[in-house]
């Protein structure tokens, strides 16, 4: 039977280390199928969040191999075993122990966001006539399973911990979401400007490499974001237009 | 960290920590690379001043040449005024606007910012400094509404004078295809290894251009109902299209213009021959 050594950190806020588990692979064994058995053979007290098992929950968010990965969708064989695998916790939170951290910042932030707020029904019956073709764009951003990878690997957060100035990419996909709803009449241009700091992603990427559900969030929509940022603040010529044509 | 919080953060990693198992710094130096070769090239030949045009050919770099020694020049040699201390060279006066589009392009900053200010390194490995783009004798935190990013948004201007130069640069493709015959002195329609060249150039470069973040939102991605705009809608689909390969053009573009500049170099130095097709 084969078998791969995981090192997994061990710890809470005030210390740890990673420890090494020797554990068996079967066939379409995943992260974290390993994590469970090392749990329930090894290390009964080890700490683990966990939901679907099937990608679309969210909740097993770490890093595995120094990459923030979904533990349920990171099939063992396609990793290295001639050496052991890392799995450690999110960096760009709190640890509260082991692999679990606390995210609840990110529902504090999501909080902050102005809501939804249609135009008044087309028609009598309260409802809206809206077109698949305006729809298409916003329905990329609500794949979102809000599972904070992309939080975790934005060197804003992780590295510069600049968590009160910047939101971060999930919320700036949120925020297109809502900006670019056909029906949506919110103006979010000075909050992201303002106390959202969008001006703080330098667009490297590396949350639409991590995005499991596939989101291109920089170019579609942080980059049309920060655009529309520009339109609102930063363009002289288009206020002129504004200003004589009054749209 | 909202204020009032308990619980820390961990530590920030030093500089290249990771405990990615890739080479993850693989990219950023090929980038460092890529982009150091083609801004040394551009200088050098934008300081050269010379040997940037054969017949009905002009390199890239140089066109439109303002004012110049070729037949290409629109208004003449170079102007009086210019101060002697100063280096003159007619791709002085135009490259500023090309360079200007590259700098501010949302793809080369991500790019730049990793590979030259490690900003971060690449993704998931630890910075150099604790400051966000700042340097060590002063930490500050830069970003994209404060000076001197905050120029960083005039890209969409860069971004009127590089379609500017795609028309300008189609009409030198085509100016490629018509040689003066010596006999006769007149123009005839030929085909040079030159013109495809040229051809190939202005092909690229529109589709780097053409793909512009900045171009998308214009054109509509500015606005949430498209339905009714079947013009604007078809035109933000052509420019997404493109845009989903906006890094490929980038190289692609950057290194073929240095290409047609060498080509037209070596043959106005008579180092290469053109072979003409028909």
């Amino acid at each position: 039977m084969a078998t791969a050594t995981l090192e997994i950190w061990r710890g809470d806020a005030t210390g740890g280390e990673f420890k090494e588990y020797t554990t068996e692979l079967t066939e379409g064994m995943v992260v974290l199928d390993a994590i469970h058995q090392v749990q329930a053979e090894q290390a009964h007290d080890l700490a683990v969040r966990w939901n679907c098992k099937a990608g679309k929950c969210g909740s097993c968010s770490a890093e595995v191999n120094g990459q923030p990965k979904l533990m349920c969708m990171t099939r063992m064989g396609d990793l290295p075993t001639d050496r052991p695998i890392t799995v450690e916790p999110m960096k760009a939170f709190p640890l509260v122990k082991d692999l679990v951290t606390d995210v609840s910042w990110n529902d504090e932030v999501k909080k902050r966001i102005k809501p939804f707020k249609p135009r008044p029904p087309d028609f009598e019956d309260g409802s809206w006539e809206m077109h698949q073709s305006d729809i298409d764009r916003v329905q990329e951003f609500r794949k979102c399973i809000e599972c904070y990878l992309c939080q975790d690997v934005c060197h804003v957060l992780r590295e510069h911990h600049m968590h009160d100035e910047f939101i971060g990419p999930r919320f700036l996909v949120y925020n297109a979401a809502l900006e670019m709803h056909p029906l949506d009449t919110e103006d979010r241009r000075e909050d992201l400007r303002k106390s959202q700091g969008i001006g703080l992603c330098n667009i490297t990427k590396c949350c639409t490499t991590v995005c499991p559900e596939g989101i291109t969030i920089t170019d579609n929509a942080i980059i049309p974001l920060k655009e529309r940022v520009v339109d609102q603040a930063y363009d002289p010529v288009r206020k002129l237009i504004q200003l004589v044509t009054g749209r | 960290m909202a204020s009032g919080t308990t619980t820390s953060l961990p530590v920030r990693g030093s500089f290249g920590q990771t405990m990615r198992a890739d080479n993850w710094w693989v990219q950023p130096v090929l980038v460092a690379l890529g982009l150091g070769v083609a801004v040394l090239y551009l200088n050098v030949a934008a300081f050269l001043g010379e040997y940037y045009a054969f017949g009905n050919y002009l390199s890239p770099l140089y066109s439109p040449e303002i004012f110049g020694d070729t037949p290409h020049a629109l208004f003449g040699p170079k102007p009086s005024i210019w101060p002697e201390w100063l280096p003159w060279s007619p791709a002085f006066l135009i490259l500023w606007a090309p360079a200007g589009f590259r700098l501010t392009c949302y793809y080369y900053r991500g790019a730049y910012y990793k590979a030259f200010l490690a900003d971060p390194p690449n993704c998931s490995v630890g910075e150099p400094r604790q400051s966000y783009l700042g340097v060590w004798w002063k930490p500050t935190t830069w970003n994209e509404q404060s000076f001197p990013l905050i120029m960083q948004n005039l890209h969409r201007y860069f971004l009127y004078l590089a379609l500017l130069f795609i028309a300008l640069l189609s009409y030198d493709a085509w100016h490629a295809l018509w040689f003066i015959d010596p006999a006769t002195g007149e123009e005839t329609l030929g085909l040079g290894v030159g013109t495809l060249v040229l051809t190939l150039n202005v092909i690229l470069l529109g589709g780097y251009t053409l793909g512009c973040h900045s171009l998308r939102h214009l054109v509509g991605g500015g606005l949430d109902v498209l339905f009714d705009k079947p013009v604007r809608r078809t035109a933000h689909a052509c420019v997404g299209c493109l845009n989903k390969r906006h890094m490929l053009f980038a190289w692609m573009s950057l290194y073929w213009v240095c290409f047609t500049d060498l080509y037209v170099r070596m043959l106005s130095m008579g180092i290469w021959t053109d072979w003409r097709i028909f």
